[in-house]
């Protein structure tokens, strides 16, 4: 941190643009499909062409309430669709059809949890509106193309309230967000696929000033990465302009990855003035009292709930909590395999996270909000289990997880057809103890000379003549009375 | 033998399914007039006679397979350009569009080709529809056939004068200000503005979203009801379409009125109206009260305003309707260095006067800093005329006044003076900012050569039945109001 950025206190909103996962788009019957052939799922409505006209897709609006729920929103009963319009090939009508000045949901807050404790971030809005098309530049042709297979894809978007005050805060932020929506079921928080994407508006203060700075907006920022790097760098170089005396100018930047840097992309000085007003072909959006309780009934345990249900009924680790609670199917996962674990939960609890967070969620297929893991929860809870009963030690554990995820079998079955039963037959490890201990007389003079490290040779020896499959506990017991240590 | 192209729609239908004359006949009378007398008046954008013999063909064949054809069976209908139809271009009289081809059918157009009706062409209008003498159009005029020195009105010019003319027996036009009634009260036909949401907009270019609606020009109201029952009804692909179902409306015909309390506005006959024109309007309402109406004087005070609302609502709404026009999808394109040159050269050399008027308008009074003073305030005071509405119809069951304040007026007379032309509708707009059903029937004629009048019956929001009641009364009493143009064999 230079000097200059210490006395500057950083603001920072984020708007985010998540897609909601219907199947078709907003005001057609076109498939949202991500991935299709380009301009294969468009229509007249999604062209633009004339005489068109859109048609609400319900079940954005319900999505968008269910956003609007889990962000503590109040939820307005008419919200109305308005025009913004510009000019870009991208875009078909030359106008996009957002909400403007009844929008959907309206003032909630969301919290974070830092390391100073949990802080509040408000929530101005979360909107709906239609996604653009996207334009395609071939390299080496002097012509552009457009797809417009993204055009009319419902999107939600998030306005966060400027509470933010560290690149650090807006990624958690940005990262609570996702999880939220990812566990509402609307959002699959694709950032590379452009499901989830996200603008900073950025302005600096100094230290003690109550008004805000003059703010730029930052685009082009789709990882977790990159908003705390386009963040940092963006308040260091506001800092620097305002120690150098000079203003710093309100405009839209582009995050350079390559280079780190943000450059300016248009200033907003010319902006566009985007004339909004309401959409006369779409009727006000009437939502009544019910059909909110009905979404609110249904709505899932957000993450911040089931973190908190982690940590105090389970004892979990707040680190280990908040890793499970990042994907519903993870944490979904985790839960099942702790309930086929049975009566003890919440002993199961901390070596079945372990299993999740160190082995299974490695090797899962996670794709949006699908995941597919190595083994069903019920063969992960009986994993556990025979390693509780000492029927297999853990080393021998992964081996077995490795095979019956392989072969697509229980560990029960591939504990019994291997034979590899942990040998617990205290006379057999004793052969083995003196064995290894015979046949390495320098490591046992050295050992008893003090080399107490050694110790893990020795057990490392029995394991091995015992094909891992003694009782570690034993071997230990019985190696520690053998050497005399 | 019967000359097919005097015949309404109802007898045309009649004719077909008793089989005393096939589809194929009555397209090709129609299309043998229209080839013959066209190139005087300038209705058809468009004659399709390939497709028009195809679908009577089909009409036909139906037939003779022995299953019932349909309401409009063989009727030869002409359809205004702003209609989109599959594979027939639609240009909506506009450069920009020329050579569009559209890959789907106006709700509308689906419907009447259920009804078994024949597209005879496509007629000319305004550029966007946006006009009232249909000399926006970028590809021709149209004359008056009662007066070919004279507009048709418009911006439905082609589709009125086409009806007038013989030409087709019904046509689609829309109306966004008057652009079906007040052309059809200059070509002498009737012309019907059905209640906002009662037909489906899908498919119909927009101009203006909240005012734009889809009506029939004909000869007889008893044709307009019929065409009317065709197009009318839910579609749920148009969201401002009313989720409600259609009245018989030929069952509200051959009646008389009484029992009927009928409103004449003062703010409809003032200063500066044509007194010819007037004459014949208020001889037209005494004959409703002979009719058995009880008519009284009304006030809707807001009147004065609808001028001034009309242009800003309509001109804000056109300038984002219009934004599409860009150059990149579809129609003209004109290449450039740069985007942004592109649009503007493509939008400067494919859009009219008229329509660049109306777009930088538009885009005026929903600029940032004039939206609150300009299209904010009109949404107000519209919803002051449609009170003013509301309270008279709390009293009365419709609303007669002239359609125009004058007859047709001369070609290029006004074409220089847009706040003149504008004024051509001054009757019009305030059933269009309140989307009421309204009707244009002829009443009389003034001058000579004769140019016809129109009686304009507004009724309450979706009680088309009550405005064809009135006009069909009216019609059946006053056969003089109607007659064919002189000029025209």
């Amino acid at each position: 941190m230079s000097a200059a950025t210490d006395r500057y206190e950083p603001v920072i909103g984020l708007e985010v643009h998540a897609q909601l996962l219907t199947a078709s788009k907003l005001f057609c019957g076109c498939s949202t499909a991500f991935g299709a052939p380009p301009n294969s799922h468009v229509c007249p409505v999604c062209l633009g062409l004339p005489g068109a006209l859109p048609v609400l897709n319900r079940r954005a609006v319900e999505y968008a309430i269910r956003v609007g729920l889990a962000l503590g929103c109040e939820v307005r009963r008419s919200s109305r669709f308005a025009r913004k319009n510009y000019f870009y090939p991208d875009l078909p009508k030359g106008y996009q059809i957002s909400q403007y000045e009844l929008p959907l949901n309206e003032s909630g807050a969301i919290e974070i949890e830092m390391e100073a404790g949990p802080k509040r971030i408000g929530i101005v809005r979360a909107h709906v509106e239609e996604d653009a098309g996207k334009n395609v530049h071939p390299t080496g042709s002097p012509t552009s193309l457009v797809d417009f297979n993204r055009s009319g894809v419902p999107l939600v978007e998030i306005v966060g309230a400027p509470d933010l005050r560290s690149a650090a805060e807006a990624a958690e932020y940005l990262k609570e967000l996702r999880a939220i929506l990812m566990a509402i079921g609307v959002n699959d928080g694709n950032l590379e696929e452009g499901s989830f994407r996200c603008d900073a508006n950025v302005s600096v203060r100094p230290v003690g000033q109550a008004e805000f700075g003059t703010r730029t907006e930052l685009k082009n920022i789709n990882s977790f990465k990159f908003v705390r790097q386009a963040i940092d760098f963006e308040v260091r170089r506001q800092s620097s302009v305002l120690e150098a005396g000079e203003a710093v100018r309100q405009e839209t930047r582009l995050w350079n990855d390559a280079r780190g840097e943000t450059f300016p992309m248009r200033s907003k000085e010319e902006a566009e003035d985007y004339r909004y007003f309401p959409d006369p072909d779409l009727p006000p959006v009437e939502v009544d009292a019910a059909f909110i309780d009905r979404i609110q009934n249904e709505m899932p345990e957000l993450p911040s709930a089931r973190r908190r249900r982690f940590v105090k009924a389970l004892g979990l680790s707040t680190y280990d909590a908040a890793v499970l609670a990042s994907h519903p199917r993870v944490a979904d996962y985790f839960e099942a395999a702790l309930a086929e674990y049975g009566a003890a939960r919440a002993q199961g609890a901390k070596p079945v996270a372990n299993w999740v967070i160190n082995t299974l969620m490695k090797t899962a297929r996670i794709d949006g909000l699908e995941a597919i893991f190595a083994v069903p929860a019920a063969h992960l809870a009986q994993l556990q289990k025979l390693v509780d009963e000492g029927t297999i030690s853990l080393t021998v554990a992964r081996k077995v997880l490795d095979e019956a995820a392989e072969r697509g079998v229980a560990p029960a079955q591939v504990v019994e057809e291997k034979g590899l039963c942990q040998v617990s037959d205290v006379a057999a490890i004793e052969a083995a103890c003196r064995d290894v201990i015979a046949a390495h007389p320098a490591e046992v003079e050295a050992f008893r000379g003090g080399r107490e490290k050694l110790f893990g040779f020795f057990v490392g020896k029995v394991m091995k003549a015992t094909k891992g499959q003694g009782n570690p506990k034993v071997v230990n017991e019985l190696l520690h009375s053998l050497l005399g240590a | 033998m019967i000359d097919l192209c005097s015949l309404t729609a109802v007898e045309l239908a009649d004719l077909v399914r008793s089989g005393e004359a096939s589809a194929r006949a009555i397209a090709e009378a129609h299309l043998a007039r229209a080839h013959a007398i066209d190139d005087r008046i300038g209705a058809f954008l468009r004659l399709t006679d390939q497709k028009a013999l195809e679908m009577a063909d089909a009409v036909d064949c139906k037939r003779a397979r022995g299953e019932p054809p349909g309401a409009l069976a063989g009727v030869p209908v002409g359809l205004k350009d702003l209609l989109s139809t599959k594979g027939l271009e639609t240009t909506c009289g506009s450069r920009i569009l020329e050579g569009y081809v559209p890959r789907y059918d106006a709700t509308v157009i689906e419907r009447l080709r259920a009804a078994d009706a024949v597209f005879l062409g496509k007629t000319n209008m305004d550029e966007f529809a946006m006009g009232s003498s249909t000399e926006n159009s970028a590809y021709q005029i149209t004359r008056n056939p009662f007066d070919p020195t004279r507009i048709p009105g418009g911006s439905s010019g082609g589709s009125a004068a086409a009806v007038a003319a013989r030409m087709v027996p019904i046509a689609i036009g829309t109306d966004t200000g008057g652009s079906i009634r007040q052309p059809a009260s200059h070509c002498g036909v009737t012309g019907l503005k059905p209640t906002y949401g009662r037909v489906s907009r899908w498919g119909l270019v927009a101009f203006a979203s909240s005012l734009d609606q889809i009506g029939p020009f004909s000869r007889t109201v008893r044709d307009a009801a019929l065409v009317t029952s065709v197009i009318a009804g839910h579609d749920p692909r148009d969201s401002t379409s009313a989720p409600r179902g259609v009245p018989d409306l030929l069952a509200a015909l051959g009646r008389d009125l009484g029992g009927l309390k009928i409103g004449v506005p003062r703010e409809y006959f003032v200063e500066g109206m044509d007194p010819d024109v007037a004459h014949v309007v208020r001889a037209a309402i005494a004959r409703l009260a002979e009719l058995g109406a009880a008519l009284c004087e009304v006030s809707l005070p807001h009147t004065e305003y609808a001028l001034a609302v009309y242009y800003l609502v309509a001109t804000a709404e056109a300038s984002s309707n219009l934004s599409r026009y860009d150059g990149v999808r579809y129609g003209l394109r004109v290449p450039a260095a740069s985007l942004d040159q592109m649009y503007a050269r493509t939008r400067a050399a494919g859009f009219g006067p008229e329509v660049k008027r109306r777009i930088m308008l538009g885009t005026y009074a929903l600029s940032a800093g004039y939206y609150d003073a300009y299209y904010g305030k009109a949404q107000k005071v519209r919803t002051l005329v449609c009170r003013d509405f509301d309270e008279v119809f709390g009293e009365v069951d419709a609303i007669v006044a002239p359609t125009s304040p004058t007859a047709a007026f001369r070609l290029g007379e006004r074409v220089d003076d847009p706040l003149q032309m504008y004024l051509a509708d001054v009757f019009t707009l305030p059933a269009s900012l309140a989307g009421l059903p309204a009707i244009s029937v002829p009443c009389g004629f003034v001058g000579a050569p004769a140019l016809p009048i129109g009686l304009q019956i507004m009724g309450r929001q979706f009680d088309e039945p009550t405005v064809l009641r009135v006009a069909d009364a009216f019609e059946r009493a006053a056969p003089g109001a109607r007659r064919s143009p002189e000029v025209l064999p």
